[in-house]
Parts: C-alpha cells; structure tokens; sequence
C-alpha cells in the first residue's frame, strides 16, 4: 500500500495526462449532438433487408449520446417500416463502436487496440441483430 | 522540422487543437451553429462531472489499495474466470460515457490488465441496467433478454478475438 499523498499524486498526474482528450472528445460528441438532426437517421434508411442492418450498424457506429437516445431512434424507426435487424445493429453499435470516441481510445488504450476492437465490435453488431432476431422468430 | 515539432508535441494536444480548429471555424462561419454547440458542451460537462469525481476517487483507491500483484490476480493475464466475470460485472456496473472509463483501464493497462479484459469490460458498458425498463418499453422483454443475453456472450469473443489479434505467438 503507498501513502495517501503519493496515491494522490500519481492519480492527478494520470488524470492531467488525459484531460486534453477527454476534453476533445467532450467536444466532439457536442459538435454531433448539436449538429445532426434526428430526422437524420430516418433518411438514411433504404428499406433493403440486405443493406439496412449495414446501414444501421455504420450510423449507430457515427453516433454517440445516451443509448436512450439510440432506443427512442430505434423505435420510431420500426414504426416507420425499418427492419428489427436494422434497428438492433443500431443501437447496438450506439453503444459498442464509437468512431467519435476513436481518437481518445487510441491515444489512451493504444491504436491497435481501439482499431481491432472497434472493427470486431461492428461486425459483432450485424452478427447479434441477426442471431437476436432469429431467435426471437423461434420463441 | 516540422516532424521534429510534431515529435515533441503529444498526440492528445494535436488532438484537442484539432477539435479546437473545428471550433474556431465554426465560429467564424457559422455563429449560431457555434452557440448551439457551445451550449451542448456545457450542458454535457455539467453532466458528466459526477462521473468524472467517481472515475478519479475509483482511481485514487487502485492507486492507494491495490498493488500490482493483487490487480493482476485478479485482471491480470493469469486471472482466469475470475478475470472474464470481474469484467462482465465492472462493464454492466460502470455508468456514465464510455469515455470517462478510458483514464481508469489506461491505468489498468499500466499496472497489468489483460487486454481482452479491457475489451470485455468496455463491450458491456453495452449492458445498462436501469435502462433495460426503457429497452422493454420500445423493444418488449423476449427482445431485451435475447439481446442482453447475445450482448454478455458476444463480449467474451470480443475479448477472445482482440486477444488472439494483440498476442499473435501466444498458444
């Protein structure tokens, strides 16, 4: 066990190191938010079974916020005709992949890691929707 | 020259400047774009201020509690089972943005955590108990336990994959 002022030191200086990125990518999930409209996501849909969940997974991966958010998108998507496999990969990516947080994840956890598990963690996204959804055909 | 001044000016500085610039043409080009986005930020900081207090106490205490050895017992390359579940549950567990966690598992990293581990945890911030009321709301219950279901198996071949890709050599 280290001392009380040593634990502080070390953990302030960790912290100082990485306020520039959390600050940058503060900004940047500001500068989406405040910028994408949400009629967005309903335009971008091409009401393809084949290309809507891809579709679903490379938006979700852009965009960043609460995953509340990504349900409340979610839902009014279904009810404006968009497939549930689509909808999924979406919220999943929501809160899987963040190209917006890529920056921050490479500069902290290392590039090739936040590369590699940002790249699995999409492909993830298609593969549950669509494991999600056929198991919900069976239940 | 210029590669010698970018060398000793870190990646993060580039990095926040980089924003910043963004920023600064927003503001010369489209002001109004610039006060909504001003106001986004502020309205975000105020908000993620909790967790940050939680991230850097949660810090301070590994700092102080924890050495090396019993971290590594734990999320270290040897923990085993118990390396894969502390995961899970500090991944469901942990609130607030992704990016408020990334200071914590750098310090992990430093101190010995596996990166599968790191990976299984951030793949499970996916898991969000008290939202899980919300999914039911819009998506209905047999969905949300399927999905949360898929999400848990998915982030252990997450962590599995990532391992396998960042440790070539290893059997």
């Amino acid at each position: 066990m280290v001392g009380m002022k040593k634990a502080f030191g070390q953990t302030l200086k960790s912290f100082s190191q990485m306020f520039p990125i959390i600050i940058g990518v503060v900004m940047l999930v500001s500068l989406f938010l405040a910028l994408v409209p949400a009629a967005f996501y309903a335009k971008v849909f091409t009401g393809s079974d084949w290309i809507d969940p891809l579709v679903g997974a490379l938006v979700g991966s852009i965009s960043s916020g609460n995953p509340v958010v990504s349900y409340i998108l979610g839902g009014e998507l279904l009810s404006q005709g968009v497939s549930l496999i689509a909808v999924t990969a979406f919220i999943l990516s929501w809160v899987t992949v963040g190209m917006i947080q890529l920056p921050a994840e490479s500069l902290m956890l290392g590039k090739k890691f936040a590369l590699i598990r940002n790249a699995v963690s999409f492909i993830a996204s298609l593969i549950v929707a669509y494991l999600t959804v056929l198991t919900l055909s069976f239940l | 020259m210029i590669n010698k001044l970018l060398e000793k000016i870190s990646g993060k500085w580039i990095f926040l400047s980089l924003v910043g610039l963004i920023y600064l043409l927003l503001a010369v080009f489209h002001f109004d774009g610039f006060l909504k986005v001003t106001d986004q930020f502020a309205g975000i900081v105020w908000k993620i201020l909790p967790v940050f207090v939680m991230v850097f106490v949660l810090m301070f205490l590994s700092n102080l509690l924890l050495d090396p050895k019993k971290i590594l017992k734990w999320i270290g390359r040897e923990a085993g089972v118990k390396g894969w579940l502390v995961s899970i549950v500090g991944g469901i567990l942990s609130s607030g943005p992704v990016y408020m966690w990334y200071p914590l598992l750098s310090d992990l990293k430093d101190k010995g955590m596996k990166d599968a581990f790191m990976a299984v945890f951030l793949y499970n911030r996916a898991v969000k108990i008290p939202l899980l009321p919300m999914m039911v709301f819009y998506f209905g219950l047999a969905f949300t336990v399927t999905l949360t279901f898929y999400m848990i198996l998915f982030s252990v071949i997450n962590g599995l994959i990532i391992h396998r890709f960042l440790n070539p050599h290893e059997s």
